[in-house]
């Protein structure tokens, strides 16, 4: 698998996704430059986190508007896998891959701590790593982490499967005590209609060896290399 | 030079000179100044800016090791951490605009002590903050704590350095004097560190960064006066950050560093382009000349004047070799931040500025440096305190009632509210996240390699006995480092004081400093960079003395950190060091007597370095991998912080001796550490500890679901309730 991540300026956790994907691959991810109109032949685009374009105007709206992502959006289109995470999945639901808004956290405040983290699909190319119902420990740290789309697009994500995690209490349940942003239906990350696109609000990239306190992450990317030729 | 505004006392004395220093003035100039001059004097002779009530005492503390690369007096110090790394830091504090916009005044300071250190070539690898507000029941304090902690993370969150630690305190001598302390730790190749020393006559001075505006002119002259009650009207001078901005500066720097191109670098912070080019020129001893009509500036019509002094952010000046400016300027063109010549060094010795093609100020370097004035203001001791005994102070009803009530209680409750609104995960490299007793991370390039790093003072002791104080903030500060099992190498201090023109304030800082430079001797932790910050009285009220020292030490071997959480039941749970049963100035004789009262407890140097020595040599061996230092609220507080963290219980058993139980449990004698080790390996370990001569107590086991004291029982849950819900309940369980 080849890879790349796009970088913008106040992208800051690229390297973090970096080290994961180096993990995972057993080689680097080609890091592009959001000036760049062409993208490089590669299996998967990851948009990291950070804080592009400072958050100004709204989370993601500048760098979705970008050459770079015009770009990304036209391969995802044709069946290319692309993750975004945190300010990512900011980006590209501004963009148009994924349905619905990130608003700021119901409590206005920022977030990092681990939460827990319920599989609901195993059937994408992100997730086919993990079992239905698998309860995962990965951190979050966001101020725009909200999720919010309207109840017909909601039980469209549903009955399509298309909700990738969502935040849980011990043993999976589903509690608003467990749930860091207040995030619709306890949403945290969504997968588009081909379910090529994935974008999800916790960092696995930040949980992928026993330092970091849990190495639930790992199997995100390995899911990626296994199944994306 | 056009329409001469007339310099009368009264514009003197607004720029916070004396009639004395102004005379000095006139003497240096040879004639009357242009406002634009005076400004310049005025800042550059700010306590702020010349430490002129601090110098003759701050050159008490040692500054040198073996490991020290660069001591104090560049924008951050460097030591030295082996495989060709440096680690680069300093401490600074903005404690007068965060009081008048805690946002703001917050945010800049942390974007301040970041640049300070990215300046020197180092990458920001953690933020670490210090904190001290009044009492939670001042109406002003949550506005303070809300803004402060959004601020914090706001601009650290958003540079992408994760802020690791810190510490929180409240006390109502900080009603109308709050302190925000930033430390910043980065990471350089030691033959890729910069320095501010301007040199080549005819190179090209450079202004890089955001532009400039009328915002925080005269913040160092605020910063050195103190606050009245209509201080809130100089709200005009706290600058506004742009954190954004800061991380295209960062990556702009850093990427022009890893080229050849570089002659001086240094950012502008207090005084902005004022301090920054005189400091560039009287380094280098030269002289240099700036056309300020080419300053990229975001307001139109400002002055000399307001040029010069504005302290806008994320601003750098520097000195390029004139072949790469080419190569320089298309890589903050790439980071689309401006990129100015604005210009040249001369053999001139002066500092020479035009404006509108007239010369707005012309005047020498050197003595603008040299001459700044230097006092040796008076002082007297504070007076010694009577020596509490544990027996004289009535025990509780119930130590585990106590013990519940204290860990909830506004200095010892859970900081978790605090810290979850930074980003503590970003780079990957945390292996300690906020809440034990360093913070620690990794150094990117050497396996195993990790830097630990800690912020400490105990105010209540210094106020009580400054010297004893002092030395107490150093110790705690080389224990903390000790405790995850790391080398303590060198600090960063930052010096918290009330008005220097009070003798008893004078007294204060004199003899902290005294305690101070005695532990940085008898530990090898000596001071390598930090800030003073004065004046930190409202209505001739004075904080408590606040000498905030920020410590860093070396991990080789990250896999045999230590931490506070019991890892296990059926664990032996040992005490390093002397338990006496010292109350006075404990944080148990404030929450269940209501008294600050009595002499802090005495440090004895030679053994905190024995007592930690050994337990490092512990850790580092692997024969420990649960260790907590023993301070605030003494050892019960520290056993229970213990249970918390690691969700086990522990079974402890009183001691025989004359100490009373709860002298012996809440008293906050020094030099103690709690490790906790296999029960088999007990005896084996307190034979070391007896042959390396560290007294040592075994005081119980882990297990269970709570912390049993002498066959009474308290639940972890109740305890964590307690714990966690101060801070939650105070900021409206948001």
């Amino acid at each position: 698998m080849k890879a790349a991540i796009v970088v913008f300026p106040g992208s800051n956790r690229e390297n973090d996704a970096k080290a994961a994907l180096t993990q995972a691959m057993g080689s680097e991810p080609v890091m592009v430059w959001h000036r760049d109109t062409s993208l490089p032949k590669v299996d998967l685009v990851l948009v990291p986190g950070g804080f592009s374009y400072g958050d100004y105007l709204r989370c993601g709206a500048i760098a979705a508007n970008s050459p770079v992502l015009r770009e990304v959006k036209a391969r995802a289109e044709q069946g290319m896998a692309v993750i975004g995470v945190c300010n990512g999945f900011q980006i590209i639901t501004e963009a148009g891959l994924l349905p619905g808004v990130l608003l700021r956290n119901a409590n206005l405040k920022f977030v990092c701590r681990n939460v827990g983290l319920r599989v609901e699909t195993s059937n994408s190319r992100f997730t086919s790593g993990y079992k239905k119902g698998q309860v995962l420990s990965i951190p979050v740290a966001h101020h725009d982490g909200n999720y919010f789309a309207d109840a017909r697009t909601l039980d469209e994500l549903e009955a399509e499967d298309r909700i990738a995690f969502r935040y849980c209490g011990p043993e999976g349940r589903l509690d608003s005590n467990y749930n860091p942003n207040g995030s619709t239906r306890h949403i945290a990350g969504i997968l588009n209609k081909k379910r090529n696109v994935l974008g999800l609000m916790p960092h696995p990239e930040n949980a992928i060896e026993p330092l970091h306190g849990s190495t639930d992450g790992k199997a995100l990317f390995h899911s990626l290399v296994e199944t994306v030729s | 030079m056009s329409v001469q505004t007339k310099i009368t006392p009264e514009i003197v004395a607004e720029h916070g000179l004396s009639a004395d220093e102004y005379k000095l003035v006139l003497e240096i100039m040879g004639r009357e100044p242009s406002m634009t001059e005076l400004g310049i004097f005025s800042v550059m002779w700010s306590e702020h800016c010349s430490y002129k009530s601090s110098r003759v005492h701050l050159k008490k503390l040692p500054t040198k090791a073996p490991w020290v690369i660069q001591g104090p007096g560049e924008n951050a110090g460097v030591i030295d951490i082996g495989d060709g790394q440096a680690a680069i830091f300093k401490m600074e504090s903005h404690n007068h605009p965060s009081f008048i916009e805690p946002y703001q005044g917050a945010a800049t300071g942390v974007g301040g002590i970041m640049r300070d250190v990215f300046t020197m070539g180092a990458r920001p690898i953690a933020n670490l903050n210090a904190l001290r507000f009044g009492e939670p029941t001042d109406p002003k304090t949550r506005h303070l704590i809300s803004g402060v902690v959004a601020g914090i993370g706001g601009y650290g969150n958003c540079m992408g350095v994760p802020t690791v630690g810190g510490e929180v305190n409240f006390h109502a001598s900080y009603n109308g004097n709050i302190l925000v302390n930033a430390m910043t730790v980065g990471l350089a190749d030691t033959d890729k560190i910069f320095y501010s020393a301007a040199a080549g006559i005819g190179n090209p001075v450079i202004y890089v960064g955001a532009k400039t505006g009328r915002d925080g002119i005269h913040g160092a002259t605020m910063a050195s006066a103190e606050f009245t009650e209509d201080s809130e009207e100089k709200r005009p001078t706290v600058q506004v950050g742009d954190p954004f901005t800061e991380k295209l500066l960062l990556e702009a720097c850093l990427e022009l560093m890893a080229t050849d191109a570089i002659v001086a670098i240094q950012d502008m912070g207090a005084a902005g382009l004022t301090s920054s080019s005189v400091e560039m020129s009287s380094k280098g001893g030269l002289g240099i000349e700036l056309d300020l009509d080419k300053v990229p500036v975001r307001e139109t019509r400002m002055t000399a004047y307001e040029i010069m002094l504005s302290e806008s952010q994320e601003r750098m000046l520097m000195v390029l070799k004139p072949a790469a400016m080419e190569k320089a300027r298309a890589i903050f063109t790439k980071w689309e931040l401006d990129f100015a010549v604005i210009g040249v060094l001369t053999d001139t010795g002066h500092l020479v500025l035009k404006k509108d093609g007239e010369v707005a100020a012309d005047m020498p370097v050197a003595p603008l440096v040299d001459k700044a004035p230097v006092y040796e203001r008076p002082w007297i001791p504070t007076p010694a305190q009577p020596v509490i005994d544990a027996k004289d102070v009535p025990a509780p009803n119930d130590l585990l009632c106590a013990l519940k009530s204290m860990i909830g209680s506004p200095d010892l409750a859970s900081r978790r509210w605090v810290w979850e609104q930074y980003d503590h995960l970003v780079m990957g490299q945390t292996a300690q996240r906020p809440g034990g007793d360093s913070a620690v991370v990794r150094v990117p390039g050497v396996p195993g390699k990790a830097l630990a790093m800690s912020s400490d003072c105990t105010p209540r002791y210094v106020f009580a006995d400054p010297k004893q104080g002092g030395a107490q903030a150093v110790a705690e500060s080389w224990r903390n480092i000790t405790a995850v099992g790391a080398t303590p190498l060198a600090i960063t201090d930052n010096m918290n004081f009330g008005n220097p023109q009070r003798p008893e304030i004078m007294g204060q800082f004199a003899l902290s400093i005294e305690g101070m430079a005695d532990a940085c001797r008898a530990l090898d932790y000596p001071v390598i960079s930090g800030n003073v910050s004065l004046y930190n009285e409202t209505n001739g009220k004075g904080i408590l003395p606040t000498p905030t020292i920020g410590g860093v030490g070396l991990m080789k071997n990250v896999d045999r950190m230590a931490t506070v959480a019991f890892k296990q039941a059926g664990e032996a749970v040992l005490v390093l060091g002397e338990s006496k049963g010292w109350l006075g100035q404990s944080i148990f004789l404030r929450e269940t007597q209501g008294k600050e009262e009595g002499a802090p407890p005495p440090v004895d140097l030679a053994a905190e370095r024995r007592h930690g020595d050994f337990v490092r040599g512990l850790i580092v061996a692997g024969d420990v991998v649960t260790c907590h230092d023993v301070s605030d609220g003494g050892l019960l507080v520290a056993l229970t912080e213990m249970a918390m963290a690691g969700n086990v219980g522990v079974k402890l058993t009183t001691p025989q001796s004359d100490v009373p139980s709860h002298g012996y449990w809440f008293g906050e004698d020094q030099a103690r550490y709690v490790i906790t080790v296999p029960a088999a390996n007990a005896a084996a370990i307190d034979a070391k500890a007896k042959a390396a001569g560290v007294p040592v107590s075994r005081v119980g086991e882990t297990g269970g679901d709570a912390v049993v004291l002498d066959g009474r029982k308290m639940p972890i849950s109740d305890l964590r309730q307690s714990h966690e819900a101060f801070l939650p309940t105070l900021m409206g369980a948001a």
